[in-house]
């Protein structure tokens, strides 16, 4: 679904990715760890388009996209969420879905000044997928609040929501739970389980251990940019490398 | 919801106060005065689709405006150009340049983006001021002539020029309202919401902010247009970055990133001004505080606080039914349990 081949992103003298060379699977759960200034969101703003990698390759679904814009990426089928999401507070939740759509739409300019038939019926699609997602998150009930006026749990859902909107075919989640209860972290995880159970591929960064461990596929492990280990929960738990870096012999124990 | 069912009356109401204002006005210098604001309008309320829809502070605008002004006043009295046309080239004229300046511009983001514009601006007021042969320079252009008449209507009295500027106003604000309703309009906002997300939802930055840039160099141009057939008297000053200082206050006092907040700040101000007019330059006392006081309590200024009320209120009332819902649903439950 997803490769990359000897992916290298360097600012200056400092090597943010080194070399890295993994793939994820179809319909799966990956996820990336490692301490913090591993270069987890590096990777992703490499393989959304974001940053040009220095050298390597991206792959995917077949397809070189090595150097794309975030755009034309984005309308092959990733979609992410950040670290923070800035939504437009000044209106619904609802209002602030409708756009992400638009990329599976053809209207133009003209299109708005002849207020076209197509112009109506894209306009339309595009509400109903708003609606769809946010159903699909289970924030229908504040569909019409103000984005200022809901919780950070919701927040996050609405990132999700968003990022459904735009028809992917793999989301990468950037700390999804960052600054979520623990409960709210297990609804967030159920809903990460939600859509890969509607066929989407998710890959996901991610501190908390508990949530990794039980939902991840593969993981991958960071640490100063290079990758110390992939495989599945077991092995990462397992792997003396990883324990030294990350884990922490407390949670090899465990 | 409930906003959209009083919207339209509302929005008759205003319009039939637009119409008869010339009749009640006690003299023609009010009809003058609210002629201006509404050109002042026009022009603001295309520098909102820059800057408050997509996020971007151009402070060149006053140059475009002077560049349609321009447009027509060379045309109309070096070349003998009807005013129309020269009407029609003001405004592909502002928006070809428009498209040249926003295309270099725009590569820069933030501050830096609104310090090049600054320059712009700078560069159209000197080349204004300079080019003795083609501007008349420092002198400016004098005798414009009033717009042409268009079969029986005639525009040489302030009352028909009043009319005319009214129309366009209203048709600038239709098309504007077009566009920021669509999903074109929802594209702006998503940038200036976060260029890093928006580009994530597919939306190429560099086409669509260009794109509002060169509308609201188009909406400038036609204000310019528009302000040399009314005014008939035009000066390089009217190029310089205080002017679109004026239009950032509008915006700003009416609502930023609203669909009329730039024509209340244009009209609300220019009657504060007008009727300040006896403090001269010292009336910036008063409006300084004033804008101040604004920003710190109506920072989307008075119409954007007021649409979030109406936001805020439905919601409310929605939650506070299926509450009511739940509750009388859970009586039912355990009576039919009991
Ligand atoms: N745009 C950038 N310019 C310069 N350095 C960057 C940039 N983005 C990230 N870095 C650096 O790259 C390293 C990895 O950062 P990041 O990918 O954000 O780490 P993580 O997400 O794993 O915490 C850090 O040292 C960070 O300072
Ligand atoms: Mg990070």
């Amino acid at each position: 679904m997803l490769e990359a081949h000897g992916l290298t992103k360097c600012f200056g003298g400092l090597t943010a990715v080194r070399d890295v060379t993994t793939s994820f699977e179809k319909n799966r759960i990956n996820a990336i760890i490692g301490p913090n200034g591993a270069g987890k969101t590096t990777f992703f703003n490499l393989v959304s388009g974001y940053h040009k990698p220095t050298s390597g390759r991206i792959v995917f679904d077949g397809q070189d996209v090595t150097g794309l814009r975030p755009d034309q990426v984005a309308k092959l089928g990733v979609a992410r969420t950040f670290q923070s999401t800035n939504l437009f507070d000044q209106a619904t939740v609802l209002d602030n879905l409708i756009v992400g759509h638009r990329l599976r739409t053809t209207s133009t300019f003209w299109d708005v000044v002849f207020n076209t038939r197509r112009l109506r019926e894209d306009e339309h699609r595009c509400r109903a997928k708003a609606e769809e997602v946010l159903d699909f998150v289970g924030l229908s009930s504040v569909a019409h609040h103000l984005a200022a006026d809901i919780s950070q749990e919701e927040r996050k859902r609405v990132a999700f929501a968003l990022a459904l909107a735009t028809d992917p075919k793999i989301v990468l989640l950037d700390e999804p739970a960052g600054g979520v209860n623990p409960e709210e972290t297990l609804g967030l995880a159920e809903l990460i389980r939600k859509m890969i159970r509607k066929g989407l591929t998710v890959c996901l960064i991610e501190h908390k251990m508990d949530m990794i461990m039980s939902l991840a596929d593969k993981i991958v492990v960071l640490d100063h940019g290079e990758m110390i280990a992939e495989g599945t929960p077991a092995e990462i738990r397992s792997n003396q490398r990883v324990i030294e870096a990350y884990l922490g012999a407390d949670y090899a124990a465990a | 919801m409930t906003t959209k069912t009083w919207q339209k009356p509302l929005l008759a109401i205003l319009l039939a106060l637009a119409i008869v204002f010339p009749m009640v006005a006690a003299n023609d210098y009010y009809i003058y005065v609210m002629s201006l604001a509404y050109i002042m309008a026009i022009a603001a309320v295309g520098l909102n689709l820059i800057l408050g829809y997509t996020g971007q502070l151009n402070l060149a605008h006053a140059g475009f405006m002077a560049i349609g002004a321009y447009t027509v006043g060379i045309l109309t009295v070096d070349y003998g150009v009807p005013y129309w046309a020269a009407f029609v080239l003001a405004g592909l004229l502002s928006a070809i340049i428009g498209f040249f300046a926003g295309l270099l511009s725009l590569r820069l983001k933030g501050h830096f983006f609104s310090i090049f514009t600054l320059c712009v601006g700078f560069m159209i007021y000197l080349i204004i001021e300079k080019w003795d042969g083609l501007t008349h320079g420092t002198v400016g252009i004098i005798d414009i002539p009033a717009p042409a008449g268009i079969g029986p209507i005639r525009f040489d009295n302030t009352w028909s020029q009043y009319y005319l500027v009214l129309f366009f106003l209203v048709l600038s604000l239709w098309l504007m309202s077009r566009i920021v309703h669509s999903l074109l309009g929802r594209a702006f906002v998503a940038i200036r919401n976060g260029e890093d997300l928006a580009e994530t939802l597919g939306i190429n930055l560099m086409r669509t902010k260009v794109l509002a840039f060169v509308l609201s160099t188009f909406y400038a141009g036609l204000a310019g247009a528009l302000y040399a057939g009314f005014v008939r008297f035009i000066g390089p000053a009217m190029a310089l970055e205080s002017h679109t200082f004026d239009m950032i206050a509008f915006i700003l006092v009416g609502g930023i990133g609203t669909l009329f907040g730039p024509l209340l700040g244009a009209i609300l101000l220019t009657w504060l001004t007008q009727s300040l007019q006896f403090l001269q330059d010292y009336r910036m006392i008063v409006f300084g505080p004033l804008l101040i006081l604004l920003v710190m309590y109506f920072p989307q200024g008075l119409i954007g606080y007021w649409r979030q009320r109406q936001v805020r209120r439905a919601a409310a009332s929605e939650k506070d039914r299926r509450l009511q819902r739940s509750a009388l649903s859970s009586r039912q439950e355990v009576q039919t349990n009991a």
